[in-house]
């Protein structure tokens, strides 16, 4: 996989992102520029506050930027409309995130289904099935999120991201909200979903194992990149 | 992928069936189908209640439609109301001499054929005053039926032979009553003598008889009357008229539409309820589904096809619950006509498929008009919701919000009153009471707030909460204290406008007319009455004459596009004249002549008034006995036509019609024991016809009495939707419920105290409302009142003590019942939800 890095997917230019507050303006992001090659696995590290949720954030087309670009498998991003971004990630992106995010009236399998169904793909409960069989959770599929513990959830939200065969995998503190051991073992799958389908992560981590297990770790502090580290293997 | 209604469609009903597997939608779905169900049981049974009493008015007119004309009617029309599936029947009525050995009378002759009548029933008697009976059919040939004091005045019994024309006929039986003839005119009557229709040729009358009625009575499904009726009118010929039920008498003319307005206004007030519940529970499911729809939007939907899957979701749900609750107001309506059926003999016609759609409709545009806008905003929940959870929260509730909302029931309200002006009383009406209701609610909170250092913990800790959400506490008691002013203004309605409109027919209203008195025997007349011991009735003078001048200028019925004014014109008025003016009449513009005047002057009815444009000021002109009586109006006066006192249309100052040939009649209450002094009195008087409008007068209070116990039962239809508009405001709190207990609970809260304080919360809420609810409902109350039901209003004490007892008890009580779950909820279980 590592030799594969040839182009980048991702590309940053001269990123900005302020927001006024009551206490004045507040420079979230500052004058950021990065890139990240297809298939590669990069950890965005930092203490709480630094912008690392806000930069994965406009990686992804949910929120924009106050100056800058963003190349994202080739499109100019901010040069999309909402909707356009929207089909963007359909096709390309996939995401975890820390609280989980499945929807509660929704059964394990239909938590995968969603993307499926929403790009207009027929006849999708077999490929949902299949893939939560994937994350172990073939005895799962009828279950609510309240019925399940965190890191199964964890696990539905990892099937619903592959389940599309995303490009680029966003992931926000997806160990977060677990303790280690189930945590770990959530890593381990994402990274071995990541070799499966030859896609590139971008997550956002406090973890520094979980760093470590990335190609590169991107140090943000006060909303700038203060180092890049590479890491030793995958 | 690009946008796609055919999958949106697939997409959104695969969501409503996983929502609703979920439980999402039970809370709006019920508040839907009782919405719905409650706004179709109100409209199946008011249409029938309608159906119901127009036959039951119809009864007064003997057929659903009656055509006059002074000539033959044409045969065709009979074969016209066939191919309409109408029954028909014809008669014909013209005055004529009876003479006997000794005497001779005027009688109205009245020739008719079967099925008559068409509605309604003929009563006859074998003996005078003897109890009565339905008769089987009409007079058979050779027979004929006769009113009572025809026996006396001409000295004959019942089975004599009598001459009619050059005929004899055997008086077969004594006719008791007749429905047609309460729609005639009451006025102009001779004894009745029935005969049939086949029998009249060889009467001979009819060649020399000048002045020949003929009907033809039509009867059927009620639409097919209306047809029938929307084609023959304009065809109809100088001197020939239809009558309906709303042409019949105005005291049934104004029953029905009294009745008309409190069952529009139940319906209206459910219409209400039912949109506060789907606003409130529409809010629930829309602030459950934000997280959703930023998912959606972060996993590649477009803002157009969440929204189009969302509003797809809402019309399966508006469809279902729709027909749903269409079904169940159906159902309802049985129930209810079982109800009233057992109580009064109550026959009720099945109801049309308007409410239906009005139901179907109503559901559909309340869901909409409540849930688009916030679902509209749903399409801008931005995807970063995602990271962020403090991002794209649905701005706070306000009049924008629902403003769609308020616009469509405002629309339905209107149309389901089917009066602008009714419509907007009662839009004006609710209005004020909500705008009363967020005020009080404000201030009462704000007062609240001052005092609560000085509360007891677990209140403190409830009314902080109330405080902690002012909006969602000041909503929270608009909806229940639009509940409650429901209750309140079900008895402050029933109790006291109900009552209100029972009085306008006081017990001892009169239920004899006695009519043709003359002149000369006014005071022998009196003289009988206080020698039976009995009360001397009023006598008041009566003159006919027709108005062919106002102000100057010559009218002509032509001239007049209203048909109503037309008739006035063609035929002759009953005019009288008095001093004083009758205590019940009231002086609506102008002065009533004093003793002392000497010009000529006339005091009009305002509703003829209206019906003419005759003015105050303006010159009468009326032909009596060929000459011209001219005088000026000095004023209008309003007419209680529903007491059954006698009431006249013109009133003369005194010397102006005292000169012209004159009759005298009256009004009096004879209770059931004492009718024999009427045959007395006839025996004495024998010229003077007696009335009896006991029989219309029972027919019209049954008539009240009836649409009272509807109004009764279409409120508690409004009740239940009162009742689930509470609900749907507990619920829509719940899931910040449970968070807030299971904090608590976690920091060590106990269950007692956690009940306690929600205890404290509704209970403080319900009183909050109940105070409001009471001070809205009195108002609105006296509104209603005094401006569209034209009664006397009291402002009751007993409101606010009702509503703030009763408010906190129910509320309290609903509140912990509705809240029961969280205090059972485990903390565990909800953590991870939150």
């Amino acid at each position: 996989m590592v030799e594969n890095i040839s182009r980048s997917i991702v590309r940053v230019q001269g990123l900005c992102k302020r927001v006024v507050s009551p206490e004045g303006e507040l420079v979230l992001l500052d004058d950021l520029s990065l890139e990240i090659s297809a298939g590669e696995a990069v950890a965005i590290v930092g203490v709480s506050g630094s912008g690392k949720s806000t930069l994965l954030g406009i990686l992804a087309g949910l929120d924009v930027p106050s100056e800058g670009q963003v190349w994202l498998d080739g499109h100019d991003l901010f040069k999309l409309d909402e909707d356009g971004r929207a089909a963007l990630r359909q096709s390309t992106v996939g995401f975890v995130f820390q609280s989980f995010q499945l929807l509660p009236n929704l059964t394990a399998r239909e938590n995968v289904m969603l993307p499926l169904e929403l790009g207009g793909v027929e006849n999708v409960e077999p490929q949902a099935s299949e893939m939560l069989a994937r994350v172990g959770l073939a005895e799962r599929l009828h279950h609510y999120p309240k019925q399940l513990s965190g890191g199964e959830q964890q696990r539905v939200a990892i099937a619903r991201a592959f389940v599309v065969k995303p490009k680029i995998l966003f992931a926000d503190e997806p160990t977060g909200n677990l303790d280690s051991a189930t945590g770990e073992h959530v890593i381990e799958l994402l990274f071995e979903l990541n070799r499966e389908q030859g896609a590139t992560i971008v997550l956002v981590t406090h973890d520094d194992a979980l760093a470590r297990r990335c190609n590169r770790s991107l140090r943000i502090d006060a909303g700038r990149l203060v180092a890049a580290e590479r890491s030793v293997a995958v | 992928m690009r946008h796609n209604i055919a999958a949106s469609i697939r997409m959104s009903w695969r969501m409503l069936r996983r929502d609703w597997r979920a439980g999402e939608l039970t809370v709006l779905s019920l508040a839907l189908v009782i919405a719905v169900g409650s706004v179709t049981s109100v409209g199946f049974f008011t249409d029938r209640v309608r159906l119901a009493l127009e036959n039951q008015a119809n009864t007064l007119l003997g057929a659903d439609l009656v055509m006059i004309s002074d000539q033959a009617i044409a045969e065709s029309l009979r074969v016209d109301a066939e191919n309409f599936l109408l029954e028909s029947a014809t008669s014909i009525e013209f005055p004529s001499m009876m003479i006997t050995d000794e005497r001779n009378q005027l009688v109205s002759i009245k020739a008719v054929e079967s099925p008559y009548p068409l509605r309604g029933e003929l009563r006859i008697s074998q003996q005078r005053f003897a109890p009565d009976q339905v008769a089987a059919g009409i007079p058979e040939s050779g027979s004929i039926w006769v009113d009572m004091q025809l026996l006396d005045l001409l000295g004959v019994n019942v089975n004599d032979m009598v001459k009619v024309g050059e005929t004899d006929f055997k008086i077969a039986a004594i006719l008791t009553n007749e429905p047609a003839r309460a729609s005639g005119q009451l006025f102009s009557l001779a004894p009745r003598v029935m005969l049939n229709l086949d029998d009249i040729a060889s009467t001979g009358l009819i060649t020399v008889v000048s002045r020949v009625r003929h009907r033809m009575m039509l009867a059927g499904e009620i639409t097919a009357v209306a047809n029938f009726r929307a084609m023959v009118e304009p065809r109809l010929q100088l001197g020939q008229r239809m009558e309906g039920i709303e042409e019949a008498r105005p005291e049934v003319r104004s029953a029905l539409e009294r009745a008309r307005r409190f069952l529009g206004l139940a319906a209206m007030i459910s219409v209400l309820l039912a949109g506060v519940a789907v606003a409130t529970s529409s809010q629930r499911f829309i602030r459950r589904h934000l997280d959703s729809c930023a998912v959606m939007r972060c996993v590649g939907g477009s803002q157009q096809q969440i929204l189009s899957i969302f509003m797809f979701q809402m019309l399966w749900l508006g469809l279902i619950a729709g027909a749903v609750g269409c079904l169940l107001g159906f159902g309802a309506q049985f129930v209810l006509v079982g109800i009233i059926g057992s109580l009064a003999d109550f026959a009720l016609p099945p109801p049309s498929l308007l409410p239906i759609l009005f139901g179907l409709l109503t559901g559909l545009v309340t869901q909409f008009g409540f849930a688009l806008p916030p679902l509209l905003q749903l399409k801008n929940v931005p995807s970063l919701r995602v990271l962020r959870r403090d991002l794209g929260a649905l701005p706070a509730r306000s009049i924008s919000t629902y403003g769609l909302g308020i616009v469509v029931l405002s629309a339905l309200i209107v149309w389901q009153a089917g009066d602008l002006k009714l419509g907007l009383y009662v839009l004006g009406g609710l209005m004020v009471a909500l705008l009363l209701l967020a005020g009080g609610a404000l201030l009462l909170l704000k007062v609240l707030g001052a005092f609560r250092a000085h509360l007891f913990v677990e209140w403190r800790f409830g009314v902080t909460n109330l405080m902690r959400r002012p909006m969602s506490s000041v909503a929270q008691v608009i909806a229940f204290g639009l509940g409650i002013m429901v209750l309140l203004l079900f008895s402050v309605i029933r109790d006291d406008l109900l009552d209100e409109w029972g009085n306008s027919l006081p017990d001892d209203a009169p239920n004899r007319f006695l009519i043709n008195i003359q002149p000369n025997q006014v005071e022998s007349l009196s003289q009988f009455f206080s020698e039976q011991g009995l009360k001397v009735p009023t006598l008041y003078p009566m003159i006919r004459g027709r108005l062919v001048e106002i102000g100057g200028k010559a009218v002509q019925p032509e001239n007049y596009e209203n048909p109503r004014a037309q008739r006035l014109l063609e035929r002759q008025f009953n005019l009288s004249w008095a001093a004083q003016m009758q205590t019940d009449n009231q002086l609506i513009t102008g002065e009533w002549w004093a003793a002392s005047e000497s010009e000529g002057q006339f005091s009009v009815e305002e509703g003829l008034a209206k019906t003419l444009s005759i003015e105050v000021g303006d010159t009468l002109v009326f032909l009596i006995d060929e000459q011209r009586v001219t005088a000026r109006v000095s004023n209008l006066r309003s007419v209680e036509w529903d007491s059954f006192r006698p009431n006249f249309f013109v009133i003369a100052s005194p010397g102006v019609l005292e000169s012209y040939s004159s009759s005298y009649m009256s009004g009096l209450y004879l209770p059931e024991n004492e009718y024999i002094v009427l045959d007395k009195m006839v025996r004495q008087f024998p010229n003077i016809t007696v009335i009896d409008i006991a029989a219309v007068m029972t027919q019209v209070r049954i008539i009240i009495e009836r649409v009272t116990l509807a109004v009764e039962y279409v409120f508690l239809f409004t009740l239940i939707a009162g009742l689930l508009v509470m609900y749907a405001a507990i619920y829509s709190t719940l899931d910040e419920r449970i968070r807030e207990s299971v904090i608590l609970r976690t920091l060590g809260a106990g269950r007692r105290r956690l009940l306690n304080g929600v205890v404290a919360e509704f209970v403080t809420l319900g009183a909050l409302a109940g105070m409001v609810a009471a001070t809205a409902a009195s108002l609105l109350g006296y509104i209603l009142a005094v401006h569209l039901f034209q009664l006397e209003y009291q402002f009751n004490g007993w409101v606010w003590l009702v509503g703030i007892i009763g408010g906190g008890a129910g509320i309290g009580v609903a509140g912990v019942l509705g809240t029961r779950k969280i205090l059972n909820y485990p903390p565990l279980l909800a953590l991870r939800e939150v």
